[in-house]
């Protein structure tokens, strides 16, 4: 059985450990992700939080740490920027570009790191420790409670904006509160994944799901289901290749959403009620 | 023919209820230093639909705001249900003008439905909710059963108009409030929707407020009209205020109301000939 020798080191029993984490966790932050169109700041949030992380090394402490303060804060700005679609994107374009340009100069200032923004980039699951795996249970568990908390309002909001409104939600408190909870997923997708393929484990897994079934608890199952296994796809590829996990979960991730895809397309699969259906609820 | 539609509040047609629903007195509203309602007064009554006719910009759905609390009146008082308005009061549904749908939106109409009952509430969804009797008794009367599992995005403008107001009726309102529900109807689904929603008020007693900037659809089936225009109201049933007199008064321009077989026309002079 090629698994139980793989687990026999810990490096992998670490890698499994955390990879299964948080591929369940940003596959569910993901499903909202997708359902809100947030997609761009999910992107961007990834993107400052690179900056962050090479501030971290710079200064000497552990990338995670500039991670989540960077994607916290840009998370925060956002919020408060609000609802507002249209001026939004540019808006968190703006930043994103502003944040850019400081992580490129956080790693001019000290190239010895170099191999550094390497794993922040492309992802370093293989390189985790025992108390990196609990930092990521931590947070995940904290993102899934919260994001539970208000997942029916969210949903609600998400959904019918205007009439949630007029109901009494918190629309603007809840997406900032919302974009929190993507932050944190993300700093924590970023140590397996990197940056660069973010939407690998946060979009795909769930946009898949969401072609297969128009339902909320099967499809967040999906979800999660498609996100753990490409993840395990990819460490055990990487494991007896030695080639990068992140090119084998993007590129299981990418196949996976594809072949859905064509499916659909090919109409083998879909939720579409038979015609008949519709125009008998039409004619009357 | 027997309607199909749950008698929940009163068997009876409630119309001749004096209670009052909705009041508004000496109501003025200014938008970013603009006018838009200048000392609007009207009382609703239990049960009455009424129909919320203007022009675009009259400030239709700014009312409606406003009896939501998603507005604050400038001037005047405004008390729904008894109380001051109050954003949230679960007493009202509310389908507000132009929901739009992202194609890949991934829930249900019944989803959506469900999320009337308890969508304002912390924490995750309920599994199997969507199917309750509840949910299913909107659908039912909203005549939306046979495509409630569709995903929501895939529908017609007028299926997800059912399923929007099927979303406020589960709540059990006492006041419906629907902005424009006609807007992107063809002529004979307006009458279906003006139909079904009077069957609705009348059958589970609730008072409804109909939003059109166009009155003909909605001739004969109101109880009484409440119209709009350049920031004045006057309400009343519809022979004493659809009228050549009343409404080029309130308009400012000559409007005819044409009455021919039974029928009822309102137009503007020379408004709809191409020059
Ligand atoms: N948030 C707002 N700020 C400023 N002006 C507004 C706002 N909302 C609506 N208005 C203005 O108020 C007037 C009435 O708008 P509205 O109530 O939407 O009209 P209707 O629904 O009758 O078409 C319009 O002139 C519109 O431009
Ligand atoms: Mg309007």
């Amino acid at each position: 059985m090629p698994l139980t020798e793989i687990l026999q080191y810990e490096f992998m029993q670490n890698a499994f450990l955390a990879g299964t984490i948080v591929a369940i966790v940003a596959s569910v932050v993901g499903y909202f992700v997708v359902l809100r169109h947030v997609t761009f700041a999910g992107h961007a949030l990834s993107h400052i939080g690179f900056s962050g992380a090479a501030g971290a090394v710079l200064v000497g402490v552990s990338p995670i740490w500039g991670l989540l303060a960077f994607t916290l804060l840009a998370a925060l700005a956002m919020g408060l920027l609000g609802e507002r679609l249209e001026g939004r994107d540019v808006a968190i374009g703006i930043v994103l570009a502003f944040a850019l340009g400081l992580g490129i100069l956080f790693l001019q200032l000290y190239t010895a790191y170099a191999s550094e923004a390497f794993s922040i980039l492309f992802g370093s699951i293989m390189g985790i420790s025992r108390s990196d795996v609990a930092l990521s249970l931590g947070i995940g568990i904290v993102v899934l409670v919260a994001l539970s908390f208000i997942s029916r309002p969210l949903l609600f909001m998400s959904m019918n904006p205007i009439a949630a409104e007029a109901r009494g939600v918190p629309t603007r408190l809840l997406s900032a509160v919302f974009l929190l909870i993507v932050a944190l997923a993300v700093s924590e997708a970023v140590q397996v994944v990197g940056v660069l393929l973010i939407f690998a484990l946060l979009v795909a897994p769930p946009a898949t799901a969401m072609y297969l079934t128009p339902r909320l608890y099967p499809a967040l199952s999906l979800a999660v289901g498609l996100g753990v296994l490409e993840t395990w796809f990819g460490l055990i590829l990487a494991y007896y290749t030695d080639y990068s996990v992140s090119f084998f979960i993007a590129s299981a991730a990418v196949a996976a959403y594809l072949l859905v895809r064509l499916l659909v397309w090919m109409g083998v699969i879909g939720n579409v009620l038979p015609a008949q259906a519709i125009e008998g609820s039409l004619g009357s | 023919m027997q309607s199909p539609i749950s008698r929940t509040r009163s068997p009876v047609h409630p119309q001749m209820s004096d209670e009052v629903v909705a009041e508004a007195s000496h109501l003025s509203v200014v938008l970013r230093g603009r006018p838009v309602l200048e000392d609007v007064n009207f009382s609703l009554r239990a049960g009455e639909f009424v129909a919320l006719i203007g022009p675009n910009g009259a400030g239709k759905s700014t009312l409606l705001r406003v009896l939501l609390g998603l507005i604050p009146p400038t001037a005047g008082s405004v008390r729904v249900l008894g109380q001051p308005v109050d954003r949230g009061n679960p007493r009202i549904g509310y389908v507000p003008q132009h929901q739009t749908f992202y194609e890949s939106t991934p829930l249900r109409g019944r989803d959506m439905v469900a999320l009337g009952v308890d969508g304002t509430r912390y924490g995750p969804p309920t599994p199997g909710r969507a199917q309750s009797a509840t949910v299913q008794q909107a659908l039912d009367d909203v005549r939306a059963t046979a495509y409630a599992d569709m995903p929501v995005a895939r529908l017609s403008g007028g299926e997800q108009q059912r399923l929007m107001l099927a979303q406020a009726l589960v709540g059990n309102p006492e006041l419906l409030l629907l902005d424009e529900p006609l807007a992107n109807l063809d002529i004979r689904s307006r009458r279906e929707v003006v139909d079904l929603v009077r069957d609705i008020s009348r059958v589970r007693g609730i008072a409804v407020v109909f939003v059109a900037h166009d009155v003909n659809p909605l001739l004969g089936c109101m109880d009484r009209v409440l119209y709009i225009a350049n920031g004045r109201a006057v309400i009343g049933p519809q022979d004493q205020i659809v009228r050549s007199d009343v409404l080029s008064d309130l308009f400012g321009f000559p409007v005819h109301v044409i009455r021919a077989e039974g029928h009822v026309l309102v137009s503007t002079a020379d408004g709809d000939e191409c020059h």
